[in-house]
């Protein structure tokens, strides 16, 4: 009851607020939310326009692309290595884990914001500043970092390799600072959600996305650290001149592969869970069903995170690590496939029976099931040994990580961003937009990369910006498939101003969202549409779990978690 | 401003201390990171030995003794925040920060003379590690005095005590690094 009242008195102190202290050094979290949300858009499109300078390049060698210009070796090297870094760290990572972490974390908990605000204005300004940091480095002598975006030493260490002397270096500040804002980001989803759930909200009683997000923090805290070092240690040997990774004077280049993908490989689960809980949420509410054993879910996650931290080397089989190591890592990537797998059966099996209703965050949601399914399974040959020396660097194992992180990051996006939408915005989206968006954004993408296992197949590496001087890899053959992969990518563009038209439209259209518009239980929904600063009303007791969906005892098919029994 | 969400405590601890406590999980990983890669490059140079053998075993145990005695006050200055007492409380803040200081300052001294004596950090990767090892936790030494005299200057006042045993528990886990630290470079020769 006091929590009641001080809410009442916190909501008269803080009313309209200037222009700038609302929208710009927001403390609000609903507000860092939508902050991290459009830079993490906007580097999404500057990563998208990227991929499609150096697909036009590959598909129409020497071209003077539209919008663009000539894509020389250097700058092809430029495109790609930027493209990967930017959509893991400054798209996947701020939309899925910040954006949507800050706006539900507190919302589905029932409180008023997360633990420290301030801290998280931190963040996001850091995170920010490591945006613009990393978008300089276009502008500086030389160029930005072409070495790949795993960096690996000596080529990203020195200089008379890289060419590109400053770039490299502002790449590793970069991501340096992008890990620092994700730590204190971090510290305060878990310490948030350890300690300010609502009254009665037990452990078991928190919803899924809450808790991918949260274990998802978690993984990345505990296995950025020696990469954050690693950066330290490379950023030497560029502008100090130590040499941990150069051979020639005592250091190891494996070093740094070993750093970067103990890290990297989480990394992959760090992303994959917030879409996975977005999923399971959407899933449930649409199918009108239960989550299908929510405390397997629950256990087999932690399990992925365990088993996340033990098979960062199968990157690195043809490193030259001991063939008896990569024996023992082959092992541990299969067995990081059954959680995933028992995932998949698991959302298979809350909607097997449920009264499913196809809307835009559903399409969304049941296309990630299937194309992520394609992802987990190309992984089995590359994570093992015998077949990923054969596949490793071709176009196999980019068509493969494609597989994987479209849907983590595009997919598990759209599915959270059109579900949540009406809560964010106060709007209902077009549903007619949302589906031909839907189906122009799934169909060109298979077109996409379909092709490239192929290609991979057929012998392609990944690296080469202009394949006709390899006249195996230069044939007819190839060449229309590298152009109809490089059209799917120009039609799926397209499609994309179908979303942001949809945004608009609704953003400006002047019927309100109804508070719950799809009926579901969990509290985000209990708050008004859009929230006021301080979330709630009357901060909501909780007397049961998420997704009591047509539970027998009642008539309506849903019961929010707010509602006394 | 204080958050609704910030009073409350679910899990039964309170939320400053479970927060520093994830900050250390996060900077274990840190400096495990850096650690394990200057063991396993130990481990595999032989002659690395040679090179530590140049390190000065008695500065380093003269700054393991410094920083230790310095978290006795820090402590001491947890149980005058429990008792209520806020200047208490800060004078012996001020104490572990002079500690503090006196660590960056015989370490100063140190790599001086060591630098003078041709040992830089680009001497050969031994030397790197020990500057970027030692250098990373001094950092965090001079940000621990920072902090704890923001703290002590608050405690003084009577406010925020409650921020005492958090900078405390912090300054424990910089021991604790140096812990790991002082053998490694100093002691295994």
């Amino acid at each position: 009851m006091a929590e009641t009242i001080s809410t009442h008195a916190s909501h008269d102190e803080h009313h309209d607020p200037s222009f700038i202290w609302k929208y710009v050094f927001s403390t609000d979290h609903k507000m860092i939310a939508k902050q991290y949300m459009f830079t993490g858009m906007a580097m999404g499109l500057i990563g998208a326009f990227m991929a499609y300078a150096f697909r036009m390049q590959l598909a129409f060698p020497g071209m003077d692309v539209p919008l663009f210009g000539l894509v020389t070796p250097a700058v092809y090297n430029s495109l790609v290595t930027n493209h990967g870094t930017i959509m893991i760290f400054w798209v996947a990572m701020p939309v899925l884990i910040a954006a949507f972490g800050n706006f539900l974390i507190p919302l589905m908990l029932g409180c008023d914001d997360m633990v420290f605000p301030r801290l998280n204005m931190l963040s996001y300004w850091i995170f920010l500043l490591s945006a613009v940091v990393l978008l300089t480095s276009f502008f500086v002598p030389g160029g930005a970092f072409g070495g790949a975006w795993t960096a690996y030493p000596p080529l990203s260490a020195k200089a008379e390799y890289s060419l590109t002397p400053l770039g490299s270096s502002i790449w590793v500040v970069a991501v340096g600072l992008e890990f620092i804002a994700f730590l204190l980001g971090g510290i305060n989803f878990v310490t948030t959600a350890m300690n300010s759930r609502a009254p009665g909200m037990r452990l078991y009683d928190i919803p899924i996305v809450v808790w991918m997000i949260v274990i998802a923090s978690i993984l990345f805290m505990a296995s950025v650290g020696p990469l954050l070092a690693g950066a330290a240690m490379l950023f030497m040997d560029q502008q100090v001149g130590t040499a941990f990774f150069d051979p020639n004077k005592g250091g190891d280049p494996i070093l740094w592969q070993h750093l970067f993908w103990f890290f990297g490989h989480p990394e992959v689960y760090v992303v994959l869970l917030p879409a996975l809980g977005i999923t399971a949420d959407v899933i449930c509410t649409f199918s009108r069903k239960k989550l299908f054993a929510y405390r397997t879910v629950l256990m087999t996650t932690f399990a992925t995170g365990v088993l996340s931290f033990t098979v960062w080397a199968h990157h690195q089989f043809v490193a030259g690590i001991d063939p008896r190591m990569a024996n023992i890592f082959t092992i541990t990537t299969l067995l990081i496939s059954v959680p995933i797998a028992e995932l998949c059966f698991v959302y298979i099996a809350t909607l097997y029976g449920g009264s499913i209703s196809l809307t835009t965050p559903m399409l969304w949601a049941l296309s990630f099931i299937a194309t992520f399914l394609i992802g987990g399974v190309t992984g089995i040959f590359l994570g093992a040994s015998g077949a990923d020396i054969y596949m490793h660097d071709t176009y196999f194992v980019l068509a493969h990580f494609h597989y994987t992180f479209y849907p983590i990051a595009i997919i598990g996006t759209f599915a959270g961003f059109t579900y949540w939408f009406p809560k964010m915005f106060g709007k209902m989206m077009d549903e007619r937009l949302g589906k031909i968006h839907f189906w122009g954004s799934i169909i060109p993408f298979n077109a996409i990369f379909i092709p490239l296992f192929y290609l991979g197949v057929a012998g392609q590496h990944r690296r080469i910006f202009d394949f006709s001087n390899y006249p195996e890899l230069a044939t007819p053959e190839m060449q229309a498939i590298r152009i109809f992969a490089t059209v799917s990518l120009l039609v799926m563009l397209a499609f994309q101003f179908v979303f942001f038209y949809n945004c608009i439209k609704s953003w400006m259209s002047t019927e309100k969202a109804p508070d719950n518009p799809w009926k579901a239980n969990t509290l985000e929904w209990v708050a008004p549409t859009p929230p006021p600063h301080g979330n709630f009303k009357e901060l909501p007791t909780v007397y049961r779990g998420p997704y009591e969906f047509s539970h027998p005892d009642r008539d309506e098919d849903y019961w929010p978690q707010n509602e006394p029994a | 401003m204080r958050t609704i969400a910030n009073t409350r405590s679910v899990s039964g601890v309170p939320t400053a201390r479970l927060a520093v406590w994830w900050v250390i999980a996060s900077e274990i990983v840190i400096f495990g990171g850096i650690l394990m890669s200057y063991l396993m490059h130990r481990l595999a140079h032989g002659l690395w030995a040679d090179y530590a053998s140049h390190t000065t075993t008695w500065v380093g145990a003269l700054n393991t003794f410094v920083l230790l005695t310095s978290s006795l006050s820090a402590v001491l200055a947890h149980k005058c925040a429990v008792n209520g007492d806020g200047p208490g409380a800060a004078k012996r803040l001020l104490i572990t920060s002079a500690g503090g200081l006196i660590f960056i300052v015989v370490k100063s001294f140190e790599w001086t003379y060591e630098i003078s004596h041709g040992y830089t950090i680009t001497t050969n990767t031994f030397w790197s590690f020990y500057y970027t090892a030692a250098g990373l936790h001094a950092l965090h030494v001079i940000a621990g005095v920072v902090i704890m005299l923001i703290v002590a200057a608050a405690a003084k006042k009577g406010r925020d005590l409650h921020r005492v045993e958090i900078i405390g528990i912090y300054w424990h886990f910089v021991d604790l690094v140096w812990i790991f630290l002082f053998p490694l470079l100093y002691i295994a020769k």
